[in-house]
């Protein structure tokens, strides 16, 4: 006994090595800065400066939470239709669905940049058939739209795995007793199906609340989210420790969202959920 | 129309998957209040027939009547049936009061009568005080119950079940069959039960309905469907059999294994060739001087009950069974009573089953495991 939790240790030894290095120090450090000056000395005045953000904070989270239903709405029927298509079909779904992931962040933000300039292929279209052009680019919808446009796969997969695993005798079952399709959905389907939403959420909603990549690009410089202010701190500002405060504080407002949403999916069904 | 108690009743019904032929011109009446079983091998249509009856399958043509109506285009929760699963399909994310309230509160019950109803269902299968129970909790045999109760509950008119018995172990299983036959009687309802295990179509049925093919093969009581074989399929399928190729010399004489037989059967043409069954356990082993015909034991094997032995007449392997023991190798004579043989038309089947040089207990157990339909 004692020897096969050793040997499993040690196989999980490199990881337990990464981790500690660039997860377990790195969240340190951030504490440390949040609560401790250049002197050295504990304060709690970089905690106590988050009020000037209030408003940018709220707002992310704000933004993040809109990306993450539009998500969800999207995901959810796409999951399902995958999940009751035959294997092929589900493979070139599959595919289809993880392509865009092949490409990095940064170049799928920057094409989204180029199809919604005022003067991008967006509007060049609807000018050529004759419609006014919209102005998209630097708007808090454009930024929106990146969020949901680079995190919506982490929808689609947890909840089509969800939904793929559903026994189908389950839904005949309910129809055997009597349930029509919006009963079966309501009280089969949709249940079942709780903890692949909460894994998705979890997934989309906490990468758009601190992106600063797509905010900055696609919303230009009429607002700003959280997480450009807090690479404001360390990139131009210097000011490590209010950086530091500010993520700490972002990350527990994300544990406190994440525990509202998990208590709202009931947290104890088997597998899906990952946070 | 409606012919006399006939609850459900099948008229040409045909379907196909892609280009397999699944189900080949079904015609069947299902009584009210009877336990019908359907019997067959895996991929025999027994499976789909059920489904089509539950309204899960359309069928590419013919028609589903249920009490002389036609059902179908009836979507499944409008009919009057309900199913039991093969693995249950006991939601998971409810208990077992819930589970079994699932079809009340549809129907919109008020909860007083919905909780007197879930109470007197899970008396019924023996389950009282699981209702707060978790269903990952229970087991195998549990879980079945649960489903009984859960269907039963709705009050359908016909209960159609799925191999429910599939996944439990032998003992389990004997014990649900006897309690699904109480079952059935006291609720006074209609059973279609799908089965590849005829021992327990055997046991359960009032008809016994043989699928093969896509096609019925044979309706009939246990009893017939066991003495009376229409073909050779159904003669090999239902218990062990030895299927001979025989003449009908005359009525009530038929020729086989190079002897003459007295037997009862007549109406066949003059020198007709049929096939001949003789179940293992109608043979009569005398001394070889008796015999009509005699042979050589090449296997025996101990049963607890009886012997079984393997014995080789004119290069055709029998299998007979005694209380006797007689040592492999031994020659032996054979007698077999009129009544003891069936003689069958020649069908489709004829000559695909052979002899027993190549049977073994083990290939036979492991076909029954692996028949699983779809």
């Amino acid at each position: 006994m004692a020897k096969k939790s050793l040997s499993k240790k040690l196989i999980a030894s490199p990881y337990l090595v990464w981790a500690g290095i660039f997860i377990i120090v790195p969240l340190v450090i951030v504490v440390y800065y949040s609560f401790f000056d250049a002197n050295g000395n504990f304060t709690l005045e970089y905690v106590s400066e988050m009020g000037k953000y209030k408003d940018v904070m709220l707002n992310s989270i704000w933004l993040g939470f809109i990306a993450t239903v539009i998500s969800l709405v999207l995901a959810y029927p796409l999951a399902y239709i995958m999940a009751r298509s035959t294997a092929n079909v589900q493979r070139t779904m599959m595919m289809l669905v993880m392509l865009p992931m092949w490409m990095n962040l940064l170049i799928r933000t920057y094409s989204m940049m180029i199809l919604m300039q005022d003067t991008g292929i967006i509007n060049s279209f609807l000018e050529r058939i004759g419609l006014d052009s919209v102005h998209m680019i630097n708007t808090q919808g454009a930024v929106v739209l990146g969020m949901v446009y680079n995190y919506i796969p982490y929808m689609i997969l947890p909840l089509y795995s969800i939904m793929a695993k559903m026994d189908h005798n389950l839904i005949e079952a309910a129809e055997d007793l009597g349930a029509n399709k919006v009963t079966v959905f309501k009280n089969i389907i949709l249940p079942l199906s709780l903890p692949g939403i909460a894994s998705g959420f979890t997934m989309v909603f906490v990468p758009s609340v601190s992106t600063f990549y797509i905010s900055k690009k696609l919303g230009g410089n009429t607002f700003s989210l959280i997480g450009d202010v807090i690479e404001m701190q360390f990139k131009s500002a210097n000011n490590y420790n209010l950086g530091a405060s500010l993520s700490l504080v972002l990350m527990v407002l994300i544990i406190i969202c994440m525990m509202v949403m998990n208590r709202f999916t009931g947290e104890d069904d088997d597998g899906g959920v990952l946070i | 129309m409606m012919e006399d108690n006939v609850i459900i009743k099948l008229q040409n019904i045909s379907k196909k998957f892609e280009d397999d032929v699944i189900l080949d011109n079904i015609n069947l009446s299902i009584k009210d209040k009877e336990f019908m079983t359907f019997l067959g091998p895996s991929g025999c249509g027994k499976t789909t027939t059920l489904r089509i009856i539950a309204g899960f399958l359309e069928s590419d043509s013919g028609q589903v009547l249920f009490e002389g109506k036609d059902i179908n285009n009836l979507p499944p929760h409008k009919r009057q049936v309900n199913t039991i699963f093969q693995r249950y399909a006991l939601f998971p994310h409810l208990n077992v009061y819930d589970n079994i309230a699932f079809g009340l509160r549809i129907k919109k019950m008020k909860e007083k009568d919905i909780s007197k109803k879930v109470h007197e269902m899970l008396e019924l299968v023996n389950l009282k005080g699981f209702q707060k129970r978790n269903i990952a909790s229970l087991s195998g045999g549990q879980q079945q119950r649960v489903a009984i109760a859960r269907a039963l509950a709705v009050e359908p008119r016909v209960l159609l079940l799925d191999e429910p018995l599939g996944a439990l172990d032998l003992k389990l299983r004997k014990d649900m069959q006897v309690e699904l036959k109480n079952i059935q009687k006291r609720m006074g309802i209609t059973f279609i039960y799908v089965t590849h295990d005829q021992q327990e179509a055997l046991s359960m049925s009032d008809t016994i309905v043989v699928m093969n093919d896509g096609k019925i093969q044979q309706i009939g009581t246990p009893i017939d469907i066991y003495n009376e074989p229409k073909n050779a399929f159904v003669a090999d399928f239902i218990g062990e059999s030895n299927i001979l190729d025989g003449v009908m010399l005359n009525d009530f004489k038929a020729k086989f294994s190079g002897a003459v037989f007295q037997c009862l059967d007549k109406g066949f043409a003059v020198n007709e060739s049929v096939d001949i069954v003789v179940r293992p356990e109608d043979v009569d082993v005398v001394p070889v001087e008796e015999g009509t015909i005699s042979g050589v034991i090449t296997s025996n094997t101990f049963k607890g009950v009886h012997f079984e032995m393997i014995v080789d007449i004119d290069n055709f392997k029998w299998m007979i069974e005694t209380t006797d023991y007689y040592p492999v190798g031994t020659r032996i004579g054979i007698q077999i009573e009129p009544d003891a043989i069936h003689v069958m038309k020649k069908s489709e089947y004829s000559g695909m089953y052979g002899d027993y040089s190549s049977f073994s207990d083990e290939i036979e157990h492991l076909s029954d495991i692996t028949e699983e339909e779809e």
